[in-house]
């Protein structure tokens, strides 16, 4: 027997002697088990529930904010739209395609517990450089999970993106998001209210898989990580498919009081979190739970995760319904117990009682901590960069040809085509464009969807970064028409023990927060990811931002492909770029480094109503963000899409690598019929949103002339190879 | 016209099938449950896409003892129009309604793109209306989608007119690079030898409006009409 069995668990003595107070007494080992997997960093959120608390999460639109499974809006007619986004970071870093399969099936659950019908799967993914072969294994067998689940339960997966940089070599970022569709009156939320109600689980048996894995969701990976492996979940998409179906009709039929998916933490969390959220206890038999093996301990079934189960609280009087329900879906279930009124989850197995514990102190007992703040040595000393100090830029042509060749950059197509992107016969654009859009046919409008995030960015500033990533992912949306409704976010970090990584934490939720107040986005969920070190070396600060919005008129979407030669190409938006941090700097001097652009709030959100102004009265063609590579990168973007080169001229003055490639945020290329090219600038004029007319569509190059010279000057179809080129050859 | 979609545990075109048929043919359109053994009368059946049961063995190798396939069986060989789209192919070839088999795409990758597909027999129920060698743009989506026969067979179904559709691209030449999953002879999709069976792994239920793409796979469904209202009368399945 170990002296102090906490300190294995994960525990420290401070939180141990917490517990014995808030108990009374000393738990018994089943019990330290559930408040060790409840306590670890994944479910309690202890080191970010504070900084959290800043988000906006209200808005005219909210029907659920963060606390839930997934964030509900409405979108109108009595429809809602339900969606989160979820990290699988550390199971993906040992055992990725399990790893990202289960991610998928972990953020699909939380969307149908809801009482949504999933319409589509988004992904944002970090690995190391294609260079290397382990990367490349890593990335291969996780697009393959990816494509595994979601194909498989009939999802579309619509947009994504995946960055390469040195800093996720060993700990890769999956983060997984699901919209849903319902009608707003269906929402079912993860409460055990009724006494007497009855408690069911229903789904894939419970066996010894997974068993601890949110403790080591917890911690900093290292080379012992590999023997993490059991703590893996194995996915069972069909099983995740049934038990959607299955999921979906109680809640359709009105047969369910509460529904809660079993993911991180097992049933423990499920019993704990839906007795604490409806201030209820919960009685449970642990002999009724069906079992993938003979002989599981008390505490294996109470933490096991094995995916593909569902918690659901019934009124006595629907018993039989529900059951006939599960029958037809082939899906072993169970009654564990019913809903008590005294606030205790208790359990018996073989007889005994083993569990005696208030939900309330498992579920939300945990201690916040309050982390010193310490500004990162590096992050002056990299915002000194001068760019001076760089070789001038010689060729434009290789250099542009360089960056549409580098990972991070060219087109993802080998990616997304092993994903089922059409399936549901509702997207009206899938992957490739600035956000995703599928129609809605309940209502007759369409949601457009995206994730965005730039670690490198945030690296140099968290809190600039924060805003980045917000206004681009909104941006994005307003690109295509739409107009956005709310946001969830996954926020992956380093240690949160450690000062630094603290203080980027904070300055990232900080930036975030400003971002969504003056662009009056709500925060309606969204998931923390700590740990994500490697010997001691964290990755980026990188918060993914998944965005929903709407569009009320689906045949207005915009594209960012060019359509029509003669058509003017005009820069909207803010004139303010930078080398400092760009995709330019890193690709073609190697450098991370340099201060970035300051935003403008205030131009983004009139840049963004503009927009959407725009093309809701079909004045625009195209509409593309400037994002990594700058304007010459999303100009070959424009070409490449529409199969059209164009020909235009930068005015003089500032440096041309920067004209180029320098990145700022509030930047959109549109096009425009040569005749209606007077009324968007007098709207533009009118919205205070600076504008520049660039030029024409046309022709087979693309050309870029400042004073009087061709600084670019290639084909499209050379552009194209090499665009495709390099993600199709690592996919091989 | 009244078509029966039949679910499988693990089918997930069901509802685009289905949505085809009702909402932009403005046909009669059912679902019907795998367990069924006497599903009713119907003008169509139609197998659709999905993960039958997971997939996990081969790709409808436990659809094929749904308690429904005895009833599509003889509802096939009573003469009725059987469809099986992606996965509903790989279980009528499972099945052994339709000839051949279908592999892992030869480059072990699921695919999902556009395609286009050539009608290379436009004298049966179900592409009455395409000109011959018209080519269609129908998006796939699989995993396992290779076809195979051994060369001798094939040739026979060559002679039969049994296969239906080839990839190629946009101009018509089966070429390799058209070819998104190896199948040999670049083919798409294969009928029985009484044409009334017809299974091919391009979705023709996802190219049903030009807003998604295309619109090229009615010609599939509009000829089954067609064919219909030619003065078949429905068959009880």
């Amino acid at each position: 027997m170990v002296d102090k069995p906490w300190i294995e668990l994960g525990l420290t003595d401070g939180e141990y002697s917490l517990i014995v107070g808030q108990l009374g007494r000393e738990p018994n080992l089943v019990e330290l088990n559930m408040y060790s997997v409840m306590w670890s960093e994944h479910c309690s959120y202890k080191h970010s529930r504070a900084e959290l608390r800043k988000f906006p999460t209200e808005g005219p639109r909210v029907l659920q904010g963060p606390g839930e499974n997934a964030g509900v809006v409405d979108i109108g007619e009595g429809w809602a739209c339900a969606f989160k986004i979820e990290s699988h970071n550390h199971p993906s870093a040992v055992e990725p395609y399990q790893g990202a399969a289960t991610g998928v099936g972990g953020i699909l659950r939380d969307i149908f517990t809801m009482g949504a019908r999933p319409v589509a799967f988004l992904n944002s993914l970090r690995f190391g450089e294609l260079s290397d072969p382990r990367v490349r294994y890593l990335f291969d067998r996780v697009v393959a999970g990816i494509g595994g689940y979601g194909n498989c339960v009939g999802i579309p997966t619509v947009a994504g993106e995946v960055y390469f940089e040195p800093c996720y070599r060993g700990n890769p970022l999956v983060n997984a998001m699901c919209v849903g569709v319902m009608r707003s009156e269906n929402l079912v939320l993860g409460k055990a209210s009724g006494e007497g109600n009855l408690v069911f689980l229903a789904g894939a048996r419970t066996g010894k898989d997974g068993i601890h894995g949110v403790t080591f969701a917890s911690e900093e990976l290292n080379a012992a990580s590999e023997e993490k492996r059991p703590s893996v979940q194995v996915g069972d998409p069909f099983m995740g498919k049934l038990l959607m179906e299955a999921t979906l009709e109680l809640i359709e039929k009105g047969l369910a009081a509460g529904v809660q998916d079993l993911g991180g933490a097992g049933l423990t969390c499920a019993l704990t979190e839906t007795a604490a959220r409806a201030g209820t206890g919960i009685e449970v038999d642990l002999d009724q739970v069906p079992l993938r093996e003979e002989g599981m301990l008390a505490h294996e079934i109470l933490v096991s995760e094995s995916q593909e189960r569902m918690l659901y609280i019934i009124e006595p009087r629907h018993r039989e319904e529900v059951e006939k329900i599960f029958i037809r879906w082939g899906l072993p279930y169970a009654n564990l117990g019913r809903v008590t009124t005294d606030g205790m989850v208790r359990a018996l197995f073989r007889g005994e009682k083993v569990v005696n514990l208030p939900a309330a102190s498992v579920a939300g007992g945990a201690p916040e901590c309050e982390p010193g703040l310490a500004e990162p040595a590096y992050y002056g000393e990299l915002k000194k960069f001068k760019l001076p100090e760089l070789p001038g830029e010689t060729n434009y042509n290789r250099a542009l040809q360089k960056l549409l060749g580098d990972s991070t950059v060219a087109s993802k197509e080998a990616v997304w085509r092993r994903y089922d992107y059409s399936v549901r016969t509702s997207t009206l654009q899938g992957p490739g464009g600035d956000a995703a859009v599928i129609r809605i046919r309940e209502n007759g409008k369409a949601l457009a969807l995206t994730v965005d995030g730039n670690g490198r960015h945030s690296y140099l500033d968290p809190y600039i970064g924060g805003i980045y990533a917000v206004a681009e992912a909104t941006r994005n949306l307003s690109c295509t028409g739409a107009e956005p409704v709310g946001i969830t976010d996954c926020l992956n970090f380093g240690n949160p023990e450690k000062a630094e990584i603290s203080w980027q934490f904070q300055q990232t939720v900080e930036g975030m927060s400003e971002a969504c107040r003056v662009l009056g986005v709500p925060v309606v969920g969204g998931n923390v990811s700590f740990y994500n070190e490697v010997e001691g070396e964290a990755i980026y600060p990188t918060p993914v931002v998944g965005a929903v919005g709407l569009l009320a008129e689906p045949e207005n979407m915009t594209r960012s492909a060019f359509k029509s030669a003669g058509d003017h190409v005009l820069l909207l938006g803010s004139k303010l770029v930078s080398l400092g941090g760009s995709q330019y700097l890193k690709c073609c001097h190697n450098v991370v480094a340099g201060a970035l652009t300051r935003p403008d709030l205030e131009l983004e959100k009139r840049l963004q109503e503009l927009l959407r102004s725009l093309i809701n009265e079909r004045l625009v063609h195209s509409a593309h963000d400037l994002s990594e590579g700058g304007l010459a990168v999303a100009l070959a973007e424009c070409c490449i899409g529409g199969e059209l080169g164009c020909v235009l001229t930068l005015p003089a003055g500032s440096g041309r690598a920067d004209n180029l490639f320098g990145e700022g945020p509030s930047r959109v290329i549109v096009s425009v019929h040569y005749e209606l090219v007077g009324r968007v600038v007098r709207l533009a004029g009118k919205a205070k949103v600076p504008v520049m007319d660039l030029g024409e569509v046309g022709g087979e190059k693309l050309k870029i002339m400042s004073e009087g010279e061709y600084l670019v000057d290639i084909k499209i179809a050379d552009l194209d190879r090499i665009y495709r080129e390099v993600i199709a050859c690592a996919m091989k | 016209m009244k078509a029966g979609v039949i679910v499988f545990p693990g089918s997930n075109c069901d509802l685009d099938a289905y949505h085809l048929v009702r909402d932009i043919l403005g046909q009669e359109a059912d679902y019907i449950w795998h367990g069924e053994t006497s599903p009713g009368e119907y003008d169509l059946l139609i197998l659709p896409g999905g993960f039958s049961y997971g997939d996990y063995l081969r790709s409808g190798a436990i659809a094929r003892f749904s308690p429904v396939m005895e009833a599509v069986a003889s509802f096939a060989a009573a003469g009725g129009m059987v469809l099986g789209i992606c996965n509903g192919f790989q279980i009528l070839t499972e099945a052994g309604l339709l000839p051949g088999a279908l592999y892992r795409n030869r480059h072990l990758q699921f695919r999902c793109r556009q395609t286009y597909i050539r009608v290379e027999n436009n004298r049966l129920p179900f592409t009455g209306l395409a000109r011959k060698e018209q080519v269609l743009k129908i998006p796939v989506a699989h995993g396992d989608g290779c076809y195979y026969v051994p060369e001798d067979e094939l040739a026979g179904l060559e002679e039969r007119g049994q296969v239906v559709f080839r990839y190629t691209d946009s101009g018509g030449s089966p070429t390799k690079k058209a070819n998104p999953n190896g199948s040999v002879s670049n083919i798409a999709g294969v009928c029985n030898e009484q044409g009334n069976v017809l299974g091919l792994m391009p979705h023709p239920e996802r190219a049903g409006e030009d807003l998604l793409g295309s619109s090229d796979g009615l010609v599939i469904f509009k000829s089954i009409l067609d064919y219909l209202g030619a003065g078949e009368v429905s068959r009880r399945g």
